[in-house]
């Protein structure tokens, strides 16, 4: 497939315009890729696993045990 | 009757005129210095996230640019050295501008706390609020200190790079920072002095402009004299050694030199030789700056192969 020849100044201008963001945002995409493939692979997740409920989080989801019950009124002297 | 064609609505930018929104040669400098932070950090970083560092450094550094070209299109418009910039040239809309230095600082400043650490992109996010709103907003129209406060900005760079590396801040940081600091009024001052009329014409109060070429020229010594323990100082410390005092050293005594010829003209020899003097240490401290960060990088080779360094 081959791209139109643009046939005015605007035309490429605008052309130049579209392929540059077309190719800044691809290498934004490659970027963001290989940057995660490098974290998850030297297991700097930090930020993940930070957030409570991800797998292997530092932060509990619910408490382990359930928290006692309030003691009765009527047994406090 | 009315040629339809002679009509000339907005013109269409290309993708080069964005790229110059970002203000590239500021950015190539930004690269550099935030490379040789992070490169003369203790510890290593993978390469694809210090590549991912240095990119979002340098991209929220133009950022700060776009906003600066938006908010001062109007100055801009009145002088020489900045009339071609594609806002005031009328290639990119101010609100164009607007919209990319805002959206490039969040992604950045985002993509930079995912890289590394959450206070090298906390630092980046600071420096572009202290370039586009502190400097550009505040500082720039109203006093003559702008280029002083508002070096900061341009000296914050290889300070990210360590903290992006680092986590944490450190006396090597903050003599890199210092020395761009302390560096920025004798560079801008040495310009100023043989661009005055443009920042008169758009009523900057460039020191030149509000006391006078003499006082400028003994700000140009002072600043120099109270660079020189900064620059050197850096020598001294764990990313410092042999190699780079030694060029420090040769580079102050030059930019001082050069700084004192400064002082010790007046108007009358300076517009005689168009300027030669300043025009000569102006571009000695893009050297002067250049060298020291590549000294920098010279010991921090010279480290890894177990030489250099003290």
């Amino acid at each position: 497939m081959a791209f139109p020849i643009p046939e005015h100044e605007i035309h490429r201008r605008r052309f130049s315009r579209n392929l540059g963001v077309g190719l800044a945002l691809v290498s934004f995409v490659a970027l963001v890729f290989a940057l995660t493939v490098v974290k998850v692979t030297q297991g700097d997740m930090g930020h993940a696993n930070d957030a409570p409920g991800m797998l292997g989080s530092t932060v509990p989801i619910a408490p382990e045990e359930p928290a006692p019950a309030p003691a009765s009124p009527a047994v406090q002297p | 009757m009315t040629d339809i064609r002679s009509f000339e609505g907005p013109k269409e930018a290309g993708f080069g005129d964005f790229v110059q929104l970002l203000k590239p040669r500021v950015m190539s400098l930004v690269v550099f210095t935030a490379m040789v932070g992070l490169l003369v950090a203790p510890v290593g970083l993978h390469p694809v996230v210090g590549f991912t560092a240095i990119l979002f450094i340098a991209l929220g550094a133009g950022a700060s640019g776009a906003l600066n070209m938006w908010w001062d299109a109007d100055i801009d418009a009145m002088m020489r050295r900045t009339k071609g910039r594609p806002v005031p040239a009328g290639m990119v809309q101010p609100g164009e501008a607007l919209a990319i230095g805002v959206a490039l600082s969040g992604i950045s400043v985002v993509m930079l706390a995912l890289a590394t650490n959450l206070l090298a992109a906390g630092l980046l996010a600071f420096t572009i609020f202290f370039y586009a709103v502190v400097y550009s907003m505040w500082l720039k129209r109203s006093t003559p200190q702008n280029i002083v406060i508002g070096g900061a900005a341009g000296a914050f760079p290889p300070m990210i790079g360590w903290v992006a590396v680092t986590g944490s801040l450190s006396v090597e940081a903050c003599l890199m920072f210092m020395l761009i600091f302390m560096w920025t009024p004798p560079h801008f001052w040495a310009l100023a002095l043989f661009m005055n009329e443009d920042y008169s014409k758009a009523g900057v109060p460039m020191l030149t402009v509000t006391h006078g070429k003499r006082v400028t020229r003994n700000h140009v010594l002072g600043y120099t004299l109270a660079l020189i323990p900064f620059a050197i100082g850096l020598g001294f410390t764990s990313i410092g050694g042999p190699v780079y005092l030694a060029i420090s050293v040769l580079l102050n005594a030059e930019f001082l030199r050069g700084a004192y010829k400064i002082w010790k003209r007046d108007e009358v020899i300076a517009e005689a030789d168009k300027y030669k003097v300043e025009k000569a240490v102006f571009r000695f401290s893009l050297l002067y700056l250049f060298l020291h960060f590549g000294a920098l990088l010279v010991e921090a080779v010279l480290h890894a192969q177990g030489l250099g360094g003290w």
